[in-house]
């Protein structure tokens, strides 16, 4: 159990290097939004595997915190690109 | 090793291979709408697989992280395809074209179904080019 | 407790390197998203240090509020630092 852990915290953490990778040179604005929509995801996931390894039910609260609320921020940005906010 | 353990643990692998899938698809694509493609669709099925394997993994110690996580995952998959839509719509409005090689740059299949004779009516700041 | 040390040099580093991106950026919207970017790692940091009361918090209010706030006032206002920084 211990390296199967250890393998997805490396294979997280290469994606949202990826995505910053992604959000740096992206040219336009919508590229980087998309890199925040795709590293809250990635940050979902890595939260409820965070707290199953703490051993603590009170932290995935957090993380079903942002799976709710994480899309108001990229809906707001997207709806301010379409000019119609 | 339970068979909790393993059937949770191979859910997880499943779920990390996709979530990297998903970043490289990000990294490697070369317009807005495949990174939308592959963010989006890949990165939802890891999420939902990675979640669900940690919750199977903690099944045999109680049955309260299953709910919890059978809640995260259907706010993922009410919310993701919902931004996703609301980026590929704000990125057509504002005339982002597609790649094609050969440089065809037309969309007029789009234009027709969107009811529009040009899109980039709406846009607040024309002529801009980011 | 390695694997500690090194989810917490790598949030250092994404937060470290988005808010001198933030702070560089001449264009006001892409600094906002990189404020989505800071929230998020903020968030997991706070977890991993055991506080996940703080991290609730941030969490609710670095996601949703902030960036709604600055959006309305990226749109009354002006989104370019400078005029000439418009391409």
């Amino acid at each position: 159990m211990t390296y199967i852990f250890y393998i997805t915290i490396v294979l997280l953490s290469l994606g949202m290097i990826f995505s910053i990778i992604r959000f740096i040179k992206g040219p336009t604005a919508g590229d980087r939004t998309l890199a925040l929509d795709t590293m809250t995801t990635l940050m979902v996931a890595g939260l409820v595997l965070l707290s199953a390894v703490f051993n603590r039910f009170i932290y995935v609260d957090v993380a079903l915190i942002y799976g709710v609320l994480g899309f108001i921020g990229v809906i707001v940005i997207a709806r301010y690109l379409e000019g119609a906010l | 090793m339970s068979i909790y353990e393993i059937i949770g643990g191979i859910l997880i692998l499943i779920g990390a291979v996709f979530l990297f899938l998903g970043g490289l698809g990000i990294y490697r694509m070369p317009d807005v709408y495949n990174r939308l493609q592959a963010g989006t669709k890949a990165t939802t099925l890891g999420a939902m697989s990675l979640i669900l394997g940690v919750g199977v993994v903690k099944m045999e110690d109680s049955w309260t992280w299953i709910v919890k996580m059978a809640i995260i995952i259907i706010f993922i998959a009410f919310s993701n395809p919902i931004s996703s839509h609301a980026l590929a719509r704000a990125m057509y409005h504002r005339k982002r074209y597609p790649y094609i090689k050969g440089d065809a740059k037309d969309m007029d299949a789009y234009r027709e179904v969107a009811g529009k004779d040009d899109p980039s009516d709406t846009s607040p700041d024309e002529g801009e080019n980011i | 407790m390695n694997y500690l040390l090194f989810i917490i040099g790598f949030l250092l580093l994404v937060l470290i390197g988005t808010a001198v991106y933030a702070v560089r950026q001449r264009d006001l919207l892409y600094a906002v998203i990189a404020t989505g970017v800071i929230s998020l790692a903020l968030t997991a940091l706070f977890l991993v240090l055991q506080a996940p009361d703080v991290a609730l918090t941030e969490a609710a209010i670095g996601v949703a509020l902030t960036t709604i706030i600055f959006i309305i006032t990226i749109r009354n206002t002006v989104r370019y630092e400078d005029e000439k920084d418009k391409k």
